[in-house]
This record gives C-alpha cells, structure tokens and sequence, in this order.
C-alpha cells in the first residue's frame, strides 16, 4: 500500500490486527475487504488505489475460487461494442495488425495499467486521442469504448469494480472540488467596525482600571484579496469549460475578487467585458497601480503562442504593442509577491510547446496544471509568502 | 452488539462493517459522502438500532474544540461578584458542561452513549487537532478546577464530514473511516421502499428512470440526490400524477414535472429547458 501511495502506518495495521482479532469481519473476503478498507483508508481520493492494491495482492487467491472473476467480462463487453462499431473493412485491418484477440489482449493490459484519467474519469477510456483505444479518435484500428448504459453491474468482484474512481485526485474537477480547493486560500482577518464584544479583553482592562471597562473588536471576515487574470480565445476556447468551472467557484468563494481578460499573453491593456474589449480597455499600469501588493495574483491561461508574443516588440496578434509581453509580465511579477499561473494544458504536453517552458522560465516555474493537486500545489504557493 | 440496519434505514454491508469495526474497537467512526446520502441519519439510527442515547454537537465555522468540552462563565462570574452572591466563592458554578463531558458523563448503570461530531469540516482547520487527545484517551482536564474528567464508558463517537476541509493525518489515524457512495438503483429500490412503502411499483421504476437520467447530465451544479429523490417521489404520491405523464415525459423532454423537488439551482433548471429544447429540436 505503501508503495502505492497510499498513506498508511503502523498504528492503522495494529488496529486493522485489534478488528480481526475481536472477529469483526467474520472469515468473508468481502467482509475481509470492508474492515481492510475502513481502517486503512482515511480519504476518498485513496480508495480507488487500494481497490487496485487489493485487487492485485488477492487476485492470485480468488482465481482458486472463481476462473472467471474479472478479466472476461470487460473483454465481453469491450467486443460486442467493437462489433457494433466497427466496419467490415476495418475489421479486416484490424486482422492484418496482428488480429482483433491480440488487441483485445492489448487493451485489456492497458486497462489495467491505466493509472491516470483521460478525460472525464469513469466511464471512457479516453475521448478525442490518437490511442486505438477511446471515443472520438483518429486511429484507424480504434476502438470505441461508449458509456455502458446498463446500472446493474454483472458480478464483479467488489474491489475490482473501482467504483470510486473519479474521486481519484488526479482527475478534473467540478466546481464543489474546485470551491474545496480554492477555500485553503482563506485567511481571516479582523477587519471593519469593531461591533463584537472582546470578552478577554474586556476582563483584563477592566481589571487593570478597577472598573468596567467594555472593549470591542471587529468581526472575523475571509481577507484575502485575489486578482485573476484569464486568457480568452483562441487556443484557450478548448478549456473553456474547465475555466468557466474555475471561474464560478473562485467567485463564490471570494467577496474580493476582481477579474480581467487579457489574449494569449500581457501588454498594455486588460478588459472585463469581452464583447467590448476594444472600447472598454483598461490599462495595465491602473490595475498594477489600483490593486495594492498584498493581492494574490491568479493567471490562467495556456501560455501556448508564438514566441514572439512573448519576447518582441509587436509581436501581439493583435495589435501593435510597444512594449513586449515579457516587460508586462515582469511588471505584474515585481508588484505581486504572490503570482501563480494555472495551465488547463495536462503537465505531460508542457515540454512539447516551447512557449510553455518560456512563460515558466518567467514565472520561476511557479506553473501548476489546473488539476486538484496542480491547484493544491499552487495554493500552497499562495499562501506560503505573506 | 451488532448493527445490521433498522426499519428506517437501509445500511449496505461495508457500512456495517465499518460501524461495527467502531463499536468493538471503540474507535471513533468517521463518515463521508455526498451531501443527502444520510451521514447525519446514520448516528440517529444506530442510536436507535442498540438503544443508546444520542448527544449531537453540530459544528459551525464559529464552533471551538473547547466549547465542546466545558465554557468558563466568566461574565456571570463578574456580576455576580457585583451583586455578593454566595455562590461566586465556587468556580464550579460557573463551568457549563459541553457536549463531549455530557458523553463522558454518563451515570452508573446506562450504556455509553452515542456522540455525533456533525460537519466537522465545518469549524476552523484547527478543531480536529484540538480534540485528538481527549478522542483518543477519552479524558480531559479542566484547568479552573483542577480536576480531570475522565469517561467511564466509552462513547462511541461519529464524525461526519461534507469535505469541506482536509483532516490532519494525526486525527485520521484515530478513526475508522466509510465513504458513504452513492446508492445504485437497487440499493435505491430498498431505500424507497423503507421509506414510502406503500408506493406503486410502476411510478418508482418511471421516477428512478428519470432520477438516474437526471443525474448523468453532465455538467450540473448541483446533483439530485437520495433526500430529494424521497421529497419528490412524496410529491408525485401527494398530487397523484398520473403515470402516463412521468412516462412520456420522459421520452420527450428532459425536464421532469415537479422539477423543484429535485433541481435547486435556476442555472440548473435553465441548462434543463435549454437541453430540452434542443432536444425537441433535434427531433423535428
């Protein structure tokens, strides 16, 4: 368990031995499998790893019991979906690339190597890829893997049927996740009129007077002070929901929140209003000037451009910009101590898209994957330098 | 004693497990899930299932570790030192028992009694941390007296959480913990018929139709869940719509009847009537 991840010690083993001592679990593997789990595993996010673990550790034992446990029934499932989907013809290449069994056989040793999501989690094996497995591909010898429609599962082992998969922490997130995440940003601060009592206070002054001396402090409010700035079009309309996500939850949990729109990458001017970007722009040098250092600064965008955007002189798209991006970029850094960037772009492509490497290179790599454990991290950040 | 379930309530077999690993080892039990998956109705059945007496402590943002255990009345303490009542000479009038010293506090005779830790995630990141060693050895010590009180029975104790919060490690290790997932159809059935048990069959089958469908829509804010599967079957069996409208409903729009019931949020019940139509559109 240990090995996969899974945070366990001594004291969770010892009281798992305490259980099966005491006979709470009875001599059902099933049964075995509950108590292992609910002493051993202290979070969602780790259930499925165990059910991995598991499955692994006993798969050798329940074979004795019972042939056909788990392996036939996704093969099953997956060939008659294949049938379904696939062409004579392309039947017949799939035969001259080593036969349908073979890729069967393929897919199914990725399935079980699969670790991390494609896509939405549970029910596809990936969507819009180049894999042969998944919806939505390009690959002639693919195979689509549809959502099954069926809620009655057939008798799969319990462990085997992963059922808390898209709970796993690398998976994209809703916006409840999202407001989970983003909430570790708080930091509560006495601000406004002192309307509330100060009970400590007011004993230790009144003794100190000798008489009753009523001291008021302010109520505890969220203060931290946020500044998100989103890349909008373009090569961001492919993560626009993910954004959107990520937007509502950041407004729903901060009072102070301000956002601005900028395209690709920063120059003179940011907006609030897409469909007046051009009329309505609003200065860099305001905002750096109206919003006080102790704002945290959120950039999400993909950082995906040419170059030149980056580092020259009119190399925006477009408009001519006097100054490079990178000058801006370097302004927002020096007023800002606390500035991350949240990329909807997976960390595996970063390397592939040399702009990516030159934003993080900027940005003293403090780049972080809009992911729940990429926004984690990138709180974390936020919240070390006050 | 083994829990199994009550009349009211339908427990699937790893919760029981989980709740029954927790009465043996007297270990606190915590419980997670989807909001409307009955964490907070577990403690009251298993107080009903054994014929414990429950004590719940509901956390608020505001709520303090210490509250928990006993508040020093120091206000009352300073006016009635004004007014020269006796009774200001003892402190002990003035310490007010919290929820945890009413569980350790039980008399001779009684069985430990049940403490629900409500929402836990709710109170500031701290809490959890403050109340690991009086979980743990089920003792504290109470400094204006100088006394320590200590249980003589074990409660047992369940925590739910809504996930609000990550708990600290330190504190997960003391517990035996159950994610509360949410029922599939079956389970759903016997949940149904607990609770409506003179229901008519078809109208289930047609609701749970429309429930399931309901929740795969990708994308909405707020997922119904099993609470309001209960209100709204309720409503259905109140107005007596007839089933031929939940049916054809069903085909055409996505939009159920009573849709209030189920959908709380306006933006959900826009994206609803969007899909709607596009379906009807796509129809034509």
């Amino acid at each position: 368990m240990r090995q996969a991840g899974i945070p366990v010690s001594l004291r969770e083993y010892l009281t798992f031995l305490e259980a099966l001592k005491c006979g709470v679990a009875g001599y059902s593997t099933d049964n075995f499998y509950y108590l292992a789990r609910t002493s051993f595993i202290k979070d969602e996010k780790n259930l499925d790893k165990f059910d991995r673990v598991f499955g692994h550790c006993f798969k050798g034992l329940e074979a004795l019991k019972e042939e056909n446990s788990t392996a036939e029934i996704p093969e099953e499932w997956l060939r008659k979906l294949a049938e379904k989907f696939l062409t004579k013809k392309e039947m017949e290449e799939i035969e001259s690339l080593g036969g349908f069994d073979k890729l069967m056989e393929t897919l199914q040793k990725r399935l079980e190597e699969q670790k991390e999501r494609h896509q939405g989690g549970n029910k596809w094996i990936g969507t819009g890829g180049t894999s042969p497995f998944g919806a939505f591909g390009y690959n002639p010898e693919g195979i689509r893997i549809g959502q099954h429609k069926s809620r009655h599962r057939r008798a799969v082992k319990v462990w085997d049927k992963r059922e808390f998969r898209n709970l796993d922490d690398g998976v994209e997130l809703g916006t409840r996740n999202l407001k989970v995440a983003l909430k570790k940003l708080r930091h509560f601060a006495r601000t406004g009129a002192k309307d509330k009592l100060d009970l400590e206070g007011t004993i230790q002054s009144t003794a100190k007077q000798g008489y009753l001396d009523i001291q008021m402090v302010a109520e505890k409010h969220n203060a931290v002070k946020t500044l998100v700035f989103f890349d909008i079009g373009g090569s961001m309309d492919d993560h626009i929901k993910l954004c959107e996500e990520l937007f509502s939850a950041a407004r729903s949990e901060f009072k102070n929140m301000e956002y601005f729109y900028f395209h690709n990458f920063f120059y003179e001017g940011l907006w609030k209003d897409n469909a007046r970007r051009y009329q309505e722009c609003i200065p860099t040098y305001d905002i750096l000037h109206k919003y006080p250092s102790d704002y945290k600064i959120i950039i999400v965008g993909d950082a995906s451009m040419s170059p030149y955007e980056i580092i020259q002189r009119g190399g925006s798209v477009e408009h001519w910009n006097e100054e490079a991006g990178q000058v801006w970029m370097e302004r927002i850094l020096e007023t800002y101590k606390n500035v991350i960037w949240l990329n909807p772009v997976k960390e595996e492509h970063w390397n592939y898209t040399h702009s990516i490497g030159m934003v993080r290179e900027l940005m003293d790599e403090r780049m972080y994957p809009l992911t729940l454990q990429g926004l984690d991290n990138a709180v974390k950040e936020l919240t070390r330098r006050i | 004693m083994k829990f199994t379930g009550t009349d009211n309530y339908v427990a699937t077999e790893d919760l029981m497990i989980a709740v029954n690993a927790a009465i043996t080892l007297e270990r606190p039990l915590l419980i997670k899930g989807e909001p409307g998956t009955g964490k907070t109705v577990l403690a009251h059945e298993i107080a009903a299932a054994t014929g414990r007496k429950l004590i719940e402590w509901h956390v608020k943002s505001t709520t303090k570790a210490q509250q928990g255990l006993y508040e020093y009345d120091a206000v009352s303490r300073l006016r009635d030192s004004q007014l020269g009542d006796e009774k200001v000479h003892d402190i002990k009038n003035y310490i007010n028992k919290g929820k945890m010293w009413e569980a350790f506090d039980v008399p001779a005779g009684e069985v430990a009694p049940i403490l629900l830790i409500d929402e836990i995630d709710k109170a500031d990141i701290e809490f959890p941390n403050d109340l690991l060693q009086e979980l743990d050895r089920m003792e504290f010590f109470v400094y204006e007296t100088g006394e320590t009180v200590k249980a003589k029975m074990r409660p047992l104790v369940i925590i739910t959480s809504n996930n609000e919060k990550e708990l600290p490690d330190a504190f997960l290790r003391r517990c035996f913990f159950h994610y509360i997932k949410f029922p599939d159809a079956d389970v759903m059935q016997q949940i149904i018929d607990v609770h409506h048990p003179d229901i008519q069959h078809n109208l289930v089958k047609e609701a749970l139709n429309i429930f399931y469908d309901l929740r795969d829509i990708p994308g909405l804010k707020k997922k119904p869940s099993t609470s309001e599967l209960l209100d709204w079957l309720k409503l259905l069996m109140v107005e007596e719509l007839p089933l031929e409208i939940l049916r054809s409903r069903s085909r055409k729009d996505l939009i159920p009847p009573l849709h209030g019931a189920l959908v709380k949020n306006e933006q959900d019940v826009h994206m609803l009537e969007r899909l709607a139509f596009m379906n009807s559109r796509e129809r034509r």
